[in-house]
């Protein structure tokens, strides 16, 4: 794994990882004396190598299956976690970028284009972090400005055009919050998307596959379909910034009472009627496995994209706005009154 | 025509000195010219400084009062209050924070709807509530936007929303960002409709509300030297690590930068208000 990152709740895991890639070479080391002994020795270690291996497969499964919040935002941020491009790589066939917002520029920070997932051709809209150092500068670590989400929208339109349903990948922290963005008007570029998204005539499908950082995730995530990764939180705030709000400060101790606090992971979302599925990993996550987590999200993808064609403009705006309208949890007491509140001013 | 303020952003003197309350007493100093004024005289002025024109913060019930001919408001959906989905608890909890509030501020939440008459004009109208946590918006804000925005769809009104808003509610977490998409998307149907939706922006009017309903007027009104934005000036401070410059997300520099229609002092909203719903009517 060479360079691999390390959580660290996952240090135990990578310290029996060692002691298996040592056992494997004692296993297959080359030019060992083939006598009687060497034999025997081999045959001891493939059985420690078995043992060692059963034992990573137990822990993984322990330390994955209920995963506290925290944790599962370290592994959503973790560098070699499969991102936008990774997906569009491995399942968008015949992917087309298209650029620019026809208004600012080209934020890199969001990707869209045209392509084809199984044999629905449809446009797919993400943010994207960055893999190299550079692409994350460019990207602001997948902070959109709003020339990003214009673009977005520009293209969504143009998917309405083309009767394409739209597939969105959300990761981002955050909307990007700088001088340049609020000048450029941030908060109008992502409320016209919350609104114009409720009424585009074709399927959206979004996925969290990563991190679902308040208005600038929901900014391409009004859809029909929402659903999230195993591994990566929802919510209207990072553990850290509500962290440093309501608890003063954001250190280890308050960043994880507010991840615990904030119900962000994917099963509290689907508890709160927010998302509609959840998209299982690979057990480990996907940065473990990006090919097989690439798999799943694929899979699903296609069965959504099935369900939602058959469904007419209407019934898909209409759906839609139920789906939103209903968001939310209040209570009514007594009938409503219908009391005069104006006085003499 | 002097309702529209035509100073530039630049010249506005603004800094970062809180303004969140009236301290009590009989007299007090304003934040804006540092003189010392008389309560009386301010309120009267429709907590207006007499001394410099500094917009005091005012409740929501204030505002339906300044913008509603007297006596012609009704008030709707009064009856929709909080629960507390994720039993959040922070320093404290979520729970005894509303109780709290409730008390400390007499509403139930952060919002005042319903209708009313400006200037003879019938209006659908929606103030938040600077004092109630901060106007933030959680499911019972979301929910009352919503049904006022129904409601004039459904009866044809122009309708007429105040903010001011710390932003989305923390305390419910998904559920207030889901209050985002669910305004907008209702505000979509009222633009179906072809309603007229005029939106007030007064200080402070950040984050989630902004990125949402706030910003999405067909005309967007904003009282002078009114904090307006995405992000907070601390965070954006923190992130670019470089000083704000003077007057940065204030109305007029909203104004320069073309992200709102008009800047309109607070003795004239009325009069801005009834003008253009009689231009909407055609």
């Amino acid at each position: 794994m060479g360079t691999f990152y390390t959580l660290e709740f996952e240090k135990p895991l990578v310290e029996l990882e060692n002691r298996i890639r040592e056992a494997e070479q004692g296993v297959s080391a080359p030019g060992a004396p083939i006598g009687v002994e060497g034999v025997e020795e081999s045959a001891a270690s493939s059985a420690e190598l078995e043992d060692l291996n059963r034992q990573h497969a137990k822990l993984l499964e322990e330390l994955y299956t209920d995963l506290n919040p925290w944790d599962t935002v370290r592994v959503s941020r973790h560098p070699n976690r499969p991102q936008t491009w990774d997906y569009i790589e491995h399942f968008v066939r015949d992917f087309g970028e298209l650029h620019g917002d026809r208004r600012y520029g080209d934020d890199p920070a969001i990707i869209t284009g045209f392509g084809r997932i199984g044999n629905h051709k449809c446009l797919v809209v993400g943010h994207h972090k960055g893999r190299t150092t550079q692409e994350r500068i460019a990207c602001h670590f997948g902070c959109a400005h709003p020339e990003g989400y214009r673009k977005a929208l520009l293209k969504m339109k143009l998917a309405e055009k083309f009767g394409t349903p739209i597939v969105t990948f959300v990761d981002t922290p955050g909307a990007y919050p700088g001088l340049e963005a609020e000048r450029r008007g941030q908060a109008e570029a992502i409320a016209v998307n919350l609104r114009e998204m409720a009424r585009i005539k074709v399927p959206i499908l979004s996925i969290v596959i990563g991190e679902g950082g308040s208005g600038g995730a929901l900014g391409i995530a009004v859809a029909d379909r929402v659903a999230m990764l195993r591994n990566s939180w929802y919510s209207v705030i990072s553990p850290e910034g509500c962290a440093a709000i309501l608890w003063k400060q954001a250190n280890e101790q308050t960043n994880r009472s507010a991840a615990d606090a904030l119900n962000l992971t994917a099963r509290d979302n689907i508890k709160l009627g927010i998302i509609d599925a959840v998209v299982e990993e690979p057990l480990g996550g996907a940065h473990r496995d990006p090919d097989g987590a690439s798999d799943l999200l694929r899979d699903w993808i296609i069965s959504q994209l099935d369900e939602l064609k058959a469904k007419s403009a209407e019934e898909l705006v209409e759906g839609r706005y139920e789906r939103f309208r209903n968001l939310g949890s209040f209570h009514e007491t007594t009938p409503e009154p219908s009391e005069s509140a104006s006085t003499d001013a | 025509m002097s309702q529209t303020a035509t100073r530039s952003w630049t010249q506005v003197q603004t800094g970062t000195k809180t303004k969140s309350s009236i301290p009590e007493g009989l007299w007090l100093r304003c934040p804006g010219c540092s003189q010392m004024i008389y309560r009386k005289q301010m309120e009267a002025n429709l907590s207006v400084c007499p001394e410099c024109g500094h917009h005091f913060r005012i409740s929501a019930s204030t505002r339906v009062e300044q913008l509603i001919d007297t006596g012609t408001f009704e008030r709707l959906f009064a009856n929709v209050e909080s629960n507390d989905p994720l039993k959040f608890k922070d320093l404290k909890s979520y729970r005894d924070r509303l109780l709290a509030e409730q008390i400390k501020s007499g509403q139930t939440d952060a919002i005042i709807a319903g209708v009313g008459f400006i200037k003879g004009r019938q209006v659908a109208l929606a103030c938040m509530d600077l004092s109630f946590m901060m106007g933030s918006m959680g499911s019972v804000v979301g929910e009352v936007l919503t049904r006022t925005i129904e409601h004039a769809t459904e009866h044809n009104l122009p309708l007429v929303i105040v903010s001011c808003s710390g932003g989305a509610r923390m305390q419910e977490s998904g559920l207030s960002l889901m209050q985002m998409a669910k305004s907008s998307a209702a505000l979509a149907r009222f633009d179906d409709a072809g309603g007229v939706y005029i939106s007030v922006l007064t200080d402070p009017t950040t984050g989630g509300v902004t990125a949402s309903y706030a910003m999405l007027g067909d005309v967007i009104i904003a009282e002078p030297e009114a904090l307006i934005g995405f992000a907070g000036p601390r965070v954006i401070r923190q992130t670019i690590r470089q000083d704000l410059p003077e007057g940065f997300q204030r109305s007029e520099f909203l104004l320069e930068c073309g992200m709102v229609d008009q800047v309109v002092p607070r003795h004239d909203m009325r009069n801005q208000i009834a003008r253009l719903v009689d231009y909407a009517g055609g």
